[in-house]
């Protein structure tokens, strides 16, 4: 890379939604400029204040549906008014919206248009019932594709791949895998108080999983609720800075995490995938990223993935080589993926357990790895392996679409 | 005619009461199904609502919208499939939203009885009085051509009677749901010695498709569900009088402590006389009312209700689905006061309800509340061991509570005996779905 670019100063608000004590559907909640407000003054507290920053981004996917709200790039000041008057845009692809913030923010400081830039994802969800939220998050697939999907679009599109990886390496093979990777987001929850699952006491998770079993009456044919992510309000947000910006916002590198390489790759929308147990641009983005860092698989220490569904979890293993072909479901469900396992995934639950507050998702990843990589993950941390001193972050909008790869060092 | 014929032309009598409107939305969602289904396109599917009330019709319309839609949100998988077909219905809104209108475009309002004309099917829930429905069903059948069926919801009124006062030979069936029709699973279905065996399986088909449970009971004044309970209702209240008078205190003491006594002890729902609140006083009054000429061998009536009533305290629900006060006050679903019927006035329980607990004396430590077992597993066991506690206990609250499980089992048992009920498990099935009590009147807890 032509300049050294770092991220610091990570915030997310609580991921609100079922599983938090404090929601109630039908009382009246905070709306997206409360999550937009709480997430850039986190992270504007810990990087001097707005003077410091020279340009603002908004990773959100459908603030113009959920929230009847588009233009969120003016909401940059309701964060601090000094904002005002800088320049802000807002970006999206689907739910990895995020991501594409993150990218936003990279590229500003390697043009040297700005030394510190603000990255900011949000996304809030439950101002409709799931059946309408169905609708409104099918806009990141295909629209020609709704009027044969499922009732409930993207779980329809994941229990796909799920009755396509069955068919493939066994339905109890599958299974025993994708439940792990439940259990694994379920714990790693627990730890984290930000996480909507954080208050999860469920006594015996892998009995409430068996009980729960893919239903196609009432749901899809094979995922249950326990599959799939949250639907979630919230914000996520961290600085994106040069060295300069660093120096200029007083955060020692120690406290940063260096962005050494990425990728970002998108798949022809209007195609299905060419074989459904596969995540294609996954294993691209992915490859591509690692390549661009220098690094292989085996340096890196810990991954925060796109699981919006537990199969895609199970996928990524896959795909990133950690697991063979038809075997990531073994390779999850022997704790490889575990917080004490060999490569720790989703060390705060990732989307099933933290939340999917979709356009927020992949800002939320970046501050994960941030935490662990800088020791900042309280009781969420892991010990980072002195020999695999990286992080990666992997943030999907859309079925394999639209995806955001980045690998990162401690500052 | 086939099931489907029969439903294409229904009325609702008192389409915008309380059971009117319930019936009337499931009912109107029937139709609309089979309206949908490919092989009865084109085909015409009219359900009159009919009530003297525009206002009341007015917010049936109103109700119906809601309630469609949540019945729309649960079953959008199926109805994705049923509008496949229309290019212009793509997400999920669209196609609930087309549905509430199919549903609604079935549904016509109407104030005049005429509409019930040309019916083959004519629901009756209007108010519980002989004479008027007598007179209703007289009007319509003598203009309707179609020789149509009557499905009654009265549930007190023998069925034999409208029968033959309405001239209706073989076409009547008392078809009975529990409030909220919507949502209890119950129906109680009552033949007459006529009752063809065609309106008899096409009551079995539509309790079927409306996911009810049916319970046979025969053409007795209350049937199962208001003989029990009207009978058991009238025990608790000569129960709060005797133990007014033996402990001479004021009777509303008597009444926060059957009710209590009803409640906790007995592991229901709720106490006996916030039942009777629930269902009101009026109801219950007039309910008791209609039975009583119809038996011999006991009086069906209370001097206690008949002075509620003369104090203008009535009990019931508001429109809105919540509770007005009756022998207790009501915030929410919270008893703050019990009614004196000396002073005529609401007595608030804090000022009372420490010393009467202790009269009750301790609930065994095994007590269980009725929410926490109503669907566990093994509420048998359970209850069996809070039950046995409470029968080794002397406190008044125990004993009292023992006595009134003996008293609700027999009046089951009483059921059968007079031939109201074919077997026990009729009578238990009834208050467990219709009455959600967590066990069967007929039991052996407290023998």
């Amino acid at each position: 890379m032509r300049r050294k670019v770092y991220m610091t100063g990570g915030y997310n608000t609580v991921s609100m939604g079922t599983g938090r004590s404090e929601f109630h559907p039908k009382k009246p909640r905070p709306g997206l400029e409360h999550y937009i407000e709480e997430a850039g003054k986190g992270t504007l507290a810990q990087i001097g204040g707005a003077e410091n920053v020279d340009e603002g981004v908004i990773g959100n996917f459908m603030a113009a549906r959920f929230n009847k709200q588009a233009n969120l790039p003016g909401f940059m000041p309701t964060i601090d008014e000094k904002l005002q008057w800088k320049p802000a845009i807002s970006v999206e692809g689907a739910c990895g919206s995020g991501g594409l913030a993150l990218m936003s923010g990279i590229k500003s400081v390697l043009a040297e248009t700005g030394e510190v830039v603000l990255a900011l994802g949000v996304e809030v969800q439950n101002t409709v019932k799931a059946i309408y939220g169905a609708d409104i998050l099918a806009g990141a697939g295909w629209y020609k594709n709704r009027k044969n999907g499922h009732a409930y679009f993207f779980p329809g599109q994941f229990s796909d791949r799920a009755g396509a990886y069955y068919e493939k390496v066994g339905y109890d093979r599958a299974r025993a895998g994708m439940k792990q990777w439940f259990i694994n987001a379920m714990e790693n929850a627990r730890l984290d108080e930000t996480a909507q699952e954080h208050q999860n006491k469920v006594p015996n998770l892998s009995a409430l999983y068996d009980k729960l079993k893919p239903n196609g009456a009432a749901f899809v044919d094979n995922l249950s609720v326990l599959d799939c992510s949250k639907v979630s309000d919230g914000a996520s947000a961290i600085a994106i800075c040069s060295e300069d910006g660093l120096k200029k916002i007083g955060v020692d590198k120690k406290n940063a995490v260096e962005v050494v390489g990425f990728a970002q790759v998108i798949r022809n929308i209007t195609n299905f995938p060419t074989d459904l147990t596969e995540v294609e641009t996954i294993k691209k983005a992915a490859h591509q990223a690692m390549a661009d860092a220098g690094v292989t698989i085996d340096q890196i220490g810990t991954i925060e993935t796109h699981d919006c569904f537990s199969i895609a979890g199970v996928l990524a293993t896959e795909a990133l080589g950690l697991a063979k072909n038809g075997e990531g479901c073994d390779y999850v469900a022997a704790g490889n993926t575990a917080r004490g396992g060999a490569m720790p995934m989703n060390t705060t639950g990732g989307l099933i357990g933290w939340g999917h507050p979709t356009g927020a998702t992949g800002v939320h990843q970046a501050v994960t790895i941030w935490q662990q990589l800088t020791g900042k993950a309280g009781k969420a941390q892991i010990e980072m392996p002195k020999d695999r001193p990286y992080g990666m972050t992997i943030n999907m909008g859309g079925d394999d679409v639209t995806v955001i790869a980045i690998v990162y060092k401690q500052g | 005619m086939t099931y489907e014929e029969r439903l294409q032309n229904v009325s609702v009598l008192g389409a915008a009461g309380k059971m009117g409107s319930g019936i009337l939305l499931l009912t109107a969602v029937e139709m609309a199904d089979l309206s949908l289904l490919p092989e009865n396109k084109g085909k015409s599917f009219v359900l009159n609502a009919i009530d003297v009330s525009p206002e009341g019709l007015s917010g049936l319309m109103k109700y119906l919208r809601d309630q469609v839609r949540k019945v729309a949100e649960k079953k959008t998988v199926w109805l994705r499939k049923v509008y496949a077909d229309r290019d212009d219905l793509v997400e999920n809104y669209e196609i609930i939203d087309e549905y509430i209108f199919d549903v609604l475009n079935v549904v016509r309002p109407v104030t005049t009885m005429s509409a019930a004309y040309s019916s083959n099917l004519i629901f009756e829930a209007v108010s519980e009085n002989r004479a008027l429905k007598v007179k209703l069903l007289t009007d319509i059948d003598t203009n309707n051509g179609n020789s149509p069926w009557y499905f009654t919801n009265t549930s007190s009124v023998p069925i034999g009677l409208i029968e033959k006062e309405a001239n209706l030979e073989g076409r009547v069936i008392g078809f009975h749901f529990y409030n909220p029709p919507a949502v209890q699973r119950l129906v109680e279905l009552i033949k007459t010695d006529k009752t063809t065996e065609d309106v008899i399986e096409f009551a079995h088909k539509y309790a079927k498709k409306l996911r009810k449970i049916i319970v046979p009971s025969n053409d007795f004044a209350g049937f199962i569900g208001n003989g029990h309970f009207m009978r058991d209702a009238l025990h608790g209240m000569k129960e709060a009088e005797t133990l007014a008078s033996e402990k001479d205190m004021p009777l509303y003491k008597a009444i926060y402590m059957i009710n209590k006594i009803t409640q906790d002890y007995l592991v229901r729902p709720m106490g006996i006389f916030q039942l009777i609140d629930y269902v009101g006083i009026d109801v219950v009054q007039f309910i008791l009312g209609v039975m009583n000429p119809f038996v011999d061998d006991e009086e069906l009536h209370s001097d206690l209700l008949d002075k509620m009533m003369l104090q203008g305290v009535k009990g019931g629900q508001k429109s809105s689905g919540a509770q007005k006060d009756g022998f207790l006050k009501y915030k929410g679903s919270r008893v703050t006061s019990i009614w004196d019927i000396h002073k005529q006035t609401y007595v608030d329980i804090d000022q009372f309800k420490d010393e009467c607990d202790e009269i009750l004396g301790d609930l065994p430590d095994s007590v269980v509340a009725w929410k926490s077992i109503v669907r566990n597993k093994k509420k048998d066991d359970i209850l069996t061991a809070f039950f046995n506690d409470l029968k080794s206990s002397d406190a008044l609250g125990s004993v009292t509570a023992v006595n009134y499980g003996r008293r609700s089992k027999a009046i089951g048992e009483k059921l059968v005996a007079d031939a109201v009920a074919d077997e026990i498990d009729h009578v238990n099935t009834v208050m467990l779905t219709g009455f959600f009590h967590a066990y069967g009147p007929v039991n052996n807890f407290f023998e």
